[in-house]
């Protein structure tokens, strides 16, 4: 059992199954406490499905999801799905019951997230962007924070959310709208934002997606930095190798919905069966 | 950052006092059937519900169109409790009195009024904020129109009084300070209702630059962020939307007073449009734009563009066109250069104690 009290995410035989697509399949994987875990494959391999099972964005369709060994999600194929089931592991989890969470539950739980595609609250500013990840943990009703009668806890946030944005850098554009922010540094307010609502585990798409190598470098340790300030466990999607060889204490490799590898960045590196599946895929 | 919003509000609160003060001076100097009174008590009333819908349409990004549905149940509620007992029997003439024989103070009438749309507005929220956008602007527009039709069913006759009008409830006249021959010695008919949706105005104000108005504006800007970012979509638009619902109330039970009569057939999706059209020309997500526009557009329809549907003679020349219903023609050509070249409106998204009094471009600081 001390297992479990060391396991902050353990994913169990998830497929997940678009109509006849399968998207993931029997995908089983665990993230430590303090680890940084990466997530990687070639396009199309089902690592951001992943995310969004864990995240209540998608419910898996057979498969249980643990996060601090209680289980977050959990569910079997149902109605249609029974027929048109092609993972594995059908009836492992059929005499339970479904849990399905909203991602607003998930994140209340304590796992947070930032999105491949930057997603920032466009009309409204850095500082606000940060704030409004403040609201969850909220202890006014809509009658105190109208009549202000919060105005200690709105105080405690707003030095939070500007805490925040100096860890990250951004105090001097707190004020700026947030998606007139150069490239890089939405990003960051994203993580920002992401750690604005006291996450234990967070959940990182791609986020040196479209940065230079100098920016890379500076991403990685930014990463290792908030993940030890903030006593967070880290999983991440990433593309960048040079990122994830860095910095990660494990990969998990992605192809075609499966697992195929699983090891420390040096045993990956070495992985024929992973250097089969990059290279496949980039020769063709 | 912190100071600059100050100085706005300081000014904000400047501005709001001079225009009380006007008002209230006006209206003890200019005669009382000036048409200025009837644009301000109108404007004010329209003020509120365009300032509702605002936070809907503009802050949660909920477009709904049953404001009109909403302000009908305010308007009834304050209607029906508020009748004096002595005069129910003349009003309700065809359903031997009615059945209600009590009235309620104006305020209590006017908060249950705004209760009753509320609660109404929570059970058709149940099945219909699932919906987005054009189909959720369908569904409630379709609850407005049954509302209607049920306030006019004769079988609610002894509450609603069925298809005739409520009236001789107390109307904003009754504000007046009289002395004991009945003549006005104070008047205080317009300033009552400016104070009344200037307090309804705050409320949302404050409710705006809340925590939760910056978690409505995250949802305005993005679902999918807002829910990762912990905000419980269902219960935060419900919130919005029975708010929004209240004062939409609120401002019906004003109209009521305004209009001293009330009768469900008046409250038709022709009165939602004219507000939506309130809202988008003043600028769909500013609240001081959408106060303005109520004031302007109230003014325009029943006042300064009134000429335009009546003969009118330059010398000896008669300018064509000008006949009754031509100021409808104007008023569309108006909405389409709004919609074609103005799109953002009056004041686009920002306010007036956000507005930079210094001269100098600046970046958006707090509340939008």
């Amino acid at each position: 059992m001390s297992n479990i009290n060391d396991s902050v995410l353990r994913m169990e035989h998830i497929t997940m199954q678009f109509g006849g697509v399968v998207a993931i399949n029997d995908l089983s994987l665990e993230v430590r406490r303090g680890e940084i875990v990466a997530l990687i494959g070639p396009n199309g391999a089902g690592k951001t499905t992943a995310f969004n099972c864990i995240t209540g964005v998608y419910e898996p369709t057979n498969g249980v999801v643990y996060f601090q060994g209680k289980p977050i999600a959990l569910n079997h194929p149902q109605g249609k799905m029974i027929r048109q089931y092609a993972g594995s592991e059908a009836d492992r989890y059929k005499m339970l019951k479904p849990i399905v969470h909203t991602p607003d539950r998930i994140t209340h739980m304590g796992i947070a997230r930032t999105f491949q595609n930057i997603r920032l609250f466009s009309s409204q500013t850095a500082f606000e962007n940060v704030l409004i990840g403040t609201h969850l943990r909220r202890t006014s009703n809509v009658f105190t924070a109208t009549f202000r009668l919060n105005a200690r806890e709105e105080k405690r946030n707003r030095e939070k959310a500007e805490e925040l944005l100096e860890i990250v850098g951004l105090k001097d554009e707190m004020n700026e709208k947030a998606t007139s922010l150069p490239y890089g540094k939405q990003r960051r307010l994203e993580i920002a934002r992401a750690l604005a609502t006291d996450p234990s585990l967070l959940l990182l798409d791609e986020p040196a997606a479209g940065m230079n190598p100098q920016e890379t470098d500076e991403l990685g340790s930014f990463i290792v930095d908030i993940k030890n300030r903030f006593k967070l466990t880290v999983f991440m999607i990433e593309h960048h190798m040079n990122l994830v060889m860095d910095i990660s204490d494990r990969i998990y490799v992605l192809d075609f919905g499966k697992q195929i590898a699983e090891g420390t960045p040096e045993e990956i590196q070495k992985n024929p069966v992973v250097i089969a599946a990059y290279l496949g895929v980039d020769e063709e | 950052m912190k100071k600059k919003n100050n100085i706005g509000s300081y000014i904000t609160l400047g501005v709001v006092i001079l225009i009380y003060a006007a008002v209230f001076i006006a209206e003890q100097t200019i005669p009382s059937t000036s048409m200025l009174f009837t644009v301000l008590k109108k404007g004010a009333t329209y003020a509120l519900v365009a300032v509702s819908m605002n936070l809907l349409n503009g802050f949660t990004g909920i477009f709904s169109l049953g404001q009109a549905g909403f302000m009908l149940i305010g308007a009834y509620i304050y209607g029906i409790f508020t009748i004096p007992v002595s005069m129910r029997g003349q009003v309700y003439q065809y359903f031997d009195g009615g059945l209600v024989q009590f009235t309620l103070p104006i305020i209590i009438a006017m908060i249950l009024g705004g209760l009753a749309a509320a609660f109404f507005a929570f059970l058709i929220g149940l099945p219909v904020l699932r919906l987005k956008s054009d189909y959720l602007a369908i569904a409630t527009l379709g609850f407005a129109e049954i509302v209607r039709a049920i306030f006019q069913w004769n079988g609610l006759g002894p509450v609603t009084n069925g298809s005739n009008m409520l009236r001789s409830f107390p109307n904003f006249n009754d504000f007046n300070i009289t002395d004991a021959q009945g003549n006005v010695t104070v008047y205080l008919s317009t300033l009552i209702p400016f104070i009344m949706s200037g307090i309804c105005i705050l409320i949302i104000v404050l409710l705006i630059n809340s925590s939760y108005g910056r978690a409505f504006k995250a949802i305005r800007d993005d679902e999918v962020a807002a829910e990762a970012m912990g905000i419980n979509l269902a219960h935060h638009k419900r919130l919005a939307f029975c708010i929004s619902s209240f004062f939409a109330g609120v401002s019906g039970a004003m109209l009521a007073m305004y209009q001293t009569t009330v009768q469900a057939k008046s409250f038709t999706s022709a009165m939602t449009y004219e507000i939506l059209l309130i809202v988008v020309i003043g600028g769909i997500g500013s609240v001081t734009g959408s106060v303005l526009s109520s004031f302007l557009f109230v003014a325009c329809s029943e006042w300064w563009l009134r000429f335009l549907d009546e003969q009118q003679m330059i010398g000896d020349f008669q300018v064509p066109l000008l006949r009754n219903g031509f100021r409808l023609v104007v008023f569309s050509v108006i909405i389409m250069i709004v919609v074609l070249f103005f799109r953002r409106g009056i004041m686009g998204d920002r306010e007036l104690w956000n507005l930079n009094f210094t001269g100098r471009r600046k970046n958006k600081g707090d509340g939008k």
